[in-house]
């Protein structure tokens, strides 16, 4: 990426208000004409228990954490241990830590870097009201050149509700931390660019994955809690009705997956939304919407696995049961996005193939990208809308054959209504006309239809985004929330007169040989990136691509994420 | 005049798809489809406005051998296709076929939530107490000393479940009982059942001749029940909770709950909702 950046931490137990704080801090931001990228880390207790807001402020659109965090404002250290490997420090950055709070832990004090004392708390207290992470907020501001109008008018609408007085304390402690931090050591230190700015949202990855879904059509969806997929269908709940849809929370799974399926059978294009443990207990209704050609759309957010894993982090090791979880041969449609603002795209897009395929679409989001909130700029408007191909109702009534082997492999659909083209959906094999069947004929060509249909479909430019020298040697295939610290890895890569290109892989599944071979022309090195222990997407091209000249994996499990000076790393040594 | 009149009446034949059913002969399934038919010619259904839905086992074939939209799903989720469609196409009449360890076994979870939620649909169960599409096992329904499974040489050994208890305590707003010897009042109880608002649940007595032939016996055990109907859960579970069973041809009970319905009235454009998102400026 190009411009300035800073990377902060504010950390702190349950009820310290980094969550909060963090939240602020981005608003603030976008106010100030700045891009942001926010993650959080949590522990596992329901309410409370130690909390970390990950963020990095910056003068263009930032997709990723950088290397190390510039700030680490410390509101208390209980329990810190858990993240300190999530937090990496070097010796430029600087700790803010409040000296009544007792000594700095050793891991993050081994990290090496300098330290600065706020005694936000004995500060606070001597504020009627005032709270310390809102001083470790003004310390922050200072710090990184945030115009204080930006935060003061952050403050005044929200916590318009808890009165004025709870305003005026805040500033006041915000102010107070302001004034502390004259003196603290420097930290990069962000432009403000001249108003008006372009249009910006502050999004997550979920809630764009839900905007997606509408956007491309989606009016009923089904709902079964489960981290970290859940803001999906929160998000959802009151939007759908706006619109004229529906949202039923259902009994599980197992309810969720098949609801859907007989919503999109009686015409109304549906979703659900989940994660590793929920995705295994749908397989096989995937499986069934696949063979009864009933369009619907998963989206799955990955977390730390197998069973209950790292519910609250992030991984990329869903890619295995996405592609091949389904028993049978079933052809169906992977995609993953590549960034919180792609939620919306590839989601929308998901939606617009499997209403114009008739089948399974599974969208591979993650934890790093579905929680993160980002400051993006406005996502446009986009064509794709859900098209299903219905039977002319002129010609066709009476002898309509459901599964009827077509050109294209897409058979018109009739949906309940339509007088004169009742059919039976199911998932025995079946003929043409949708009658059960064991034979070999029927099921050998009902399973050439539907892969044809997927095979042979036109995916135009989506099926990757590709940045980077176009005639470079060295290729970078990524996909997903990996593609953030891919294409920075790029940057720096260039920036020092190094050449390269990074492939990130938004169509995972049906395969595009042809593309990808075309994308890699010429190129001598290729260095796969993914967060997972066994090297699943690395085998999963293998498998499925020749990938040219020597090639080499970066792979590792989460819940750390893949950070750009690992790319960096590879690909310097590689001599 | 009423122009109805003009139009041909549908009889029962009209809902038959032709294909032929895979049951054995003298299955008590083949009197449920005929009363499925004639309830459907009793109400005047358009085809293309019915739906039936079902899961995996003899009785699930139903859908197929209809000449209505069908839905022939995975075992066990039947009630969860049923409920999306039905939610998201109320306008059509949706009924559930199946058998008792497709609905009370693999399918439970969603039996109970199914009469919880109350969604306008009608779920008709063929009970023979056995699998019988993989050649004769225990059942949820079956009685703990049944002896004919291979699976199960000593007897299941555990108590069966009581699918009418449970329906009425989940909050099934129609139940009935009735037996696949009488088929015209199975349909009368189909066409009852569809009528009446929420979640409305048959069992059908329906012996399976082939790995539970002493059920040809229960045409002689059913009696038609003395009682009519209640509106009173209580006296309703106290009636179910006493009974051997085969009190059958009667509603057991009608509730007035409300069916589950989603209001689907769009008040905004889609590109409205981004103001969810924007800030700054």
């Amino acid at each position: 990426m190009g411009g300035k950046t800073v990377s902060l931490v504010i950390a702190g137990s349950g009820g310290a208000g980094v969550v909060t704080a963090g939240s602020l801090l981005l608003e603030a931001a976008a106010r100030a004409g700045w891009y942001a990228y926010m993650t959080r880390s949590s522990g596992p207790q329901i309410r409370g228990g130690e909390a970390a807001s990950m963020i990095r402020l910056a003068t263009e659109p930032v997709a990723s954490h950088d290397d190390a965090y510039h700030v680490l404002a410390a509101i208390d250290w209980e329990n810190i241990d858990r993240f300190a490997a999530e937090i990496p420090l070097g010796p430029d950055s600087v700790i803010i830590a409040d000296p009544d709070a007792g000594e700095i832990p050793v891991k993050i004090a081994g990290m090496g870097a300098r330290r600065v004392d706020l005694a936000m708390k004995s500060i606070a207290q001597g504020i009627g009201g005032g709270r310390p992470n809102m001083v470790a907020l003004g310390a922050i501001g200072a710090m990184i050149g945030l115009d204080d109008t930006c935060m003061l008018e952050v403050l005044h609408e929200q916590l318009k509700r808890k009165g004025e007085a709870a305003i005026e304390a805040s500033i006041a402690a915000y102010r107070a931390g302001m004034i502390a931090a004259e003196g603290f050591p420097a930290v990069p230190r962000l432009d403000r660019p001249e108003a008006p700015f372009p249009e910006r949202w502050s999004i997550t990855g979920n809630e764009a994955s839900g905007m997606g879904a509408l956007r491309g059509g989606v009016r009923f969806v089904a709902a079964y809690p489960i981290t970290p997929a859940t803001e999906v269908l929160e998000w959802l709940a009151p939007a759908l009705p706006k619109v004229g849809g529906v949202l039923v929370q259902a009994e599980d799974e197992l309810a969720s997956i098949n609801q859907i399926i007989g919503a999109s059978y009686g015409g109304v294009p549906s979703l659900t939304a989940t994660s590793g443990p929920g995705l295994a207990l749908m397989t096989e209704s995937l499986g069934m919407a696949v063979a009864a050609e009933v369009p619907i759309v998963v989206v799955n957010v990955m977390r730390g696995g197998p069973s209950t894993g790292i519910p609250t982090k992030s991984e990329q090791s869903d890619l295995n049961i996405a592609v091949y979880g389904l028993h049978g041969d079933a052809p169906h449609l992977v995609l993953a996005p590549t960034s919180v603002a792609d939620c919306l795209f590839t989601t929308q897009w998901a939606v617009h193939l499997a209403e114009a395929l008739q089948t399974a679409a599974i969208v591979l989001s993650d934890q790093a990208m579905g929680q993160a909130r980002a400051v993006i700029p406005r996502t446009a408007a986009i064509a794709f809308i859900g098209q299903r191909e219905k039977p002319d109702t002129a010609v066709e009534a009476g002898e309509y054959r459901r599964y009827a082997l077509t050109a294209s492999g897409v058979s018109p659909m009739a949906v309940p209504g339509m007088a004169g083209f009742a059919y039976t959906a199911d998932g025995l094999s079946h003929s043409e006309s949708g009658s059960p069947s064991s034979q070999a004929s029927h099921h050998g060509e009902q399973l050439d239809k539907r892969l044809r249909k997927l095979t042979g479909f036109d995916y135009g430019e989506h099926w990757a985004d590709i940045s980077g020298d176009d005639d470079a040697e060295i290729a970078i295939l990524t996909w997903g929330s990996c593609t953030g610290p891919v294409r920075e890895a790029l940057s720096r890569w260039q920036d020092s007169g190094g050449r390269a290109k990074v492939v990130a892989m938004r169509l995972l599944s049906p395969v595009q040989t042809d593309k990808l071979d075309a994308a890699l022309v010429g190129v001598r090195r290729t260095l796969v990136v993914e967060q997972t222990h066994s090297g699943q997407f690395h085998r999963y091209l293998r498998a499925q691509y020749d990938l040219p000249g020597e090639v080499r994996a970066l792979h590792h499990p989460g819940p750390l994420p893949v950070r750009p000076g690992e790319v960096i790393e590879q690909l310097s040594q590689w001599r | 005049m009423d122009s109805r009149a003009t139009v041909q009446q549908l009889s029962a034949k009209d809902y038959k798809s032709g294909v032929k059913p895979i049951w054995c002969a003298g299955c008590g399934d083949f009197s449920v489809l005929a009363a499925i038919t004639r309830a459907l010619a009793v109400m005047q259904l358009p085809p293309e406005e019915v739906a039936v839905v079902s899961g995996i086992g003899c009785s699930s074939r139903i859908p197929a051998y209809t000449s209505v939209y069908g839905f022939h799903g995975v075992h066990g989720r039947a009630l969860p296709i049923a409920t999306g469609l039905k939610l998201a196409r109320p306008d059509l009449t949706v009924l559930v076929t199946g058998g008792d360890g497709d609905g009370f076994s693999i399918g439970g979870n969603h039996f109970l939530h199914a009469c919880r939620r109350n969604v306008d649909l009608t779920y008709v169960v063929m009970d023979n107490q056995v699998y019988g599409m993989t050649k004769g096992q225990a059942s949820p329904t079956t009685a703990p000393d049944w002896e004919g499974s291979k699976l199960t040489p000593d007897g299941a050994g555990i108590n069966p479940f009581h699918p009418l208890v449970v329906a009425l305590a989940s909050g099934a707003n129609f139940i009935a009982r009735c037996s696949s010897s009488d088929p015209k009042n199975v349909a009368a109880m189909i066409v009852e059942g569809v009528r009446h608002p929420g979640f409305s649940l048959i069992q059908v007595l329906s012996p399976c001749v082939t790995f539970r032939p002493e059920q040809q016996d229960w045409k002689r055990m059913v009696r038609t029940a003395v009682v009519d109907f209640t509106d009173d859960p209580a006296r309703a579970a106290r009636r179910l909770m006493t009974d051997d069973g085969f009190n059958v041809g009667k509603v057991l009970y009608k509730g007035n709950r409300e069916p589950f319905q989603a209001e689907a009235a769009a008040s905004l454009q889609v590109d409205e909702l981004e103001a969810d998102f924007t800030v700054g400026g």
